[in-house]
């Protein structure tokens, strides 16, 4: 469907974003990508009076490193961050998921904020932000604050954010020596949304898992960090038995939704599965990090 | 409602044009431009139809609005071949018989020429999830497939002889 009559801001800095939000507060949409949001336009599940487009907005987008953590600016496009040479060094958890998201054309104009503020569960990127207890950085009419990870995700495309509130970088802490990752997830086509995905990360010191992050797409109305499979990984050396272990933790603490792309009870299976590839995958990728 | 003038290069020409803000970039295309190669079928960014190219990268068009183009640089299915004639992939395409009713042709395309100019060497798998995002609904994604890669096999040979 074409998409309903609209209002249109091109503001040009993130301060006049912020003013023209804090003027229509929830009236308004920020455009980013427009990935996600167009085609909620286009069904009619959004009818802002006002779309605030910040892909003008030159300061919210790049990539930079300081003091072990790499800031990533709201308006970077998912192609760019793909190609980040920063990101694939510093950040290899979220360079792994980025080739997932979507397709080819998708990436070219989708945004890495536009999607953590989407809040899409069954998304790749909200479940690297939960697993790495990313940082979210926003900007309001009294000026900046910071997010963590764990209390951004509210609920179904939900977040803390608040109407006069823009989503200006996300900061993801670097990896260390000893750290692996993988990014896993199962879909009925390349680039469809995951039916499970799974974000894992693992440090390994002297031979023991010393931190396991293990974060699912697609399990709940929000992304969700295993804590008993983590809990139960953690200080152990790792084998398959402890791999197995830790699959059976993590899908009996699940309730993943039932729908037609799959059941709770074959979404179970999956997470158990993934869970199994995803450690396997991350502590080999840990030792050669060593 | 909101109308923007905008001023855009359409393959290789300078357009310029007043879309209301929440005219898409391919209703710009069909209707204020009259380039109806650039189809549309589900208009929220699922089929694929609708690709063009955006200052060098596939995108696609029912997902972007118009006025987003101004001062970028647009190449649509009719700019792809030199003055109406085929291309070298559009050729390659027609030599392997790739499609059936058509309406998917400048979607795939388009967004075949645009992964092809990236990655010259691609090989079956990576043409398949290239082209994972357009649907065809009659099906006929083999001879697609055959068709790209038909164009991928000769371009490299084409450039082996020029450095031979």
């Amino acid at each position: 469907m074409k998409l309903p009559p609209v209002d249109y801001e091109a503001p040009r800095t993130a301060s006049e974003a912020v003013d023209l939000l804090a003027e229509h507060q929830d009236e308004a949409s920020v455009l980013a990508g427009g990935q996600s949001l167009i085609p909620l336009l286009a069904l009619r599940l959004a009818q802002p009076a006002l779309l605030i487009d910040i892909n003008g907005v030159r300061e919210l987008s790049g990539v930079s490193v300081t003091d072990g953590w790499v800031a990533i600016g709201a308006m970077t496009r998912e192609y760019v961050a793909e190609e980040s040479g920063t990101i694939a060094d510093a950040v290899p958890l979220l360079a792994a998921a980025l080739p997932l998201i979507g397709h080819e054309a998708i990436r070219s104009r989708g945004t890495v904020g536009g999607s953590l503020a989407h809040a899409d569960p069954a998304a790749e990127l909200p479940a690297v932000a939960r697993a790495l207890d990313a940082e979210f950085v926003v900007r309001g009419p009294s000026g900046e604050r910071v997010v963590p990870a764990a209390e951004w995700f509210e609920g179904y495309l939900t977040t803390s954010r608040q109407p006069d509130e823009l989503l200006t970088e996300v900061r993801f802490p670097a990896a260390g020596p000893g750290t692996g990752v993988s990014f896993q997830e199962v879909a009925r086509r390349h680039g469809d949304f995951a039916m499970v995905g799974l974000a894992t990360s693992v440090t390994l010191s002297d031979g023991a898992i010393s931190d396991a992050r293990l974060a699912f797409a697609g399990v709940s109305d929000v992304p969700a960090r295993a804590t008993g499979a983590e809990e139960l990984l953690a200080g152990r050396r790792p084998s398959a038995e402890l791999f197995d272990q830790a699959a059976r933790r993590a899908a009996s603490d699940i309730d993943p939704p039932s729908d037609l792309h799959g059941s709770a009870d074959y979404r179970k299976k999956v997470a158990a599965a993934l869970v199994r590839r995803g450690l396997r995958e991350a502590v080999d990728n840990a030792q050669e990090r060593q | 409602m909101t109308e923007v003038d905008i001023t855009l290069t359409v393959n290789g020409a300078t357009r310029t044009g007043s879309p209301e803000a929440r005219k898409t970039l391919a209703d710009f295309l069909r209707d204020d431009l009259s380039l109806t190669g650039t189809h549309l079928g589900c208009e929220h960014g699922v089929c694929g139809a609708c690709t063009v190219i955006v200052d060098g990268r596939a995108v696609r068009s029912c997902l972007m609005l118009a006025v987003q183009a101004a001062g970028s640089e647009v190449t649509t299915i009719e700019g792809l071949g030199p003055d109406g004639e085929m291309g070298p992939l559009q050729q390659a395409m027609w030599d392997s018989h790739s499609f059936q009713c058509g309406f998917c042709t400048p979607g795939m395309v388009v967004q075949a020429a645009a992964f092809l100019s990236d990655h010259p060497d691609a090989d079956e798998q990576q043409i398949r999830e290239a082209l994972s995002g357009n649907i065809c609904r009659c099906t006929g994604y083999q001879s697609i497939i055959d068709g790209v890669l038909l164009a991928a096999e000769r371009s490299r040979e084409g450039s082996a002889r020029e450095t031979a």
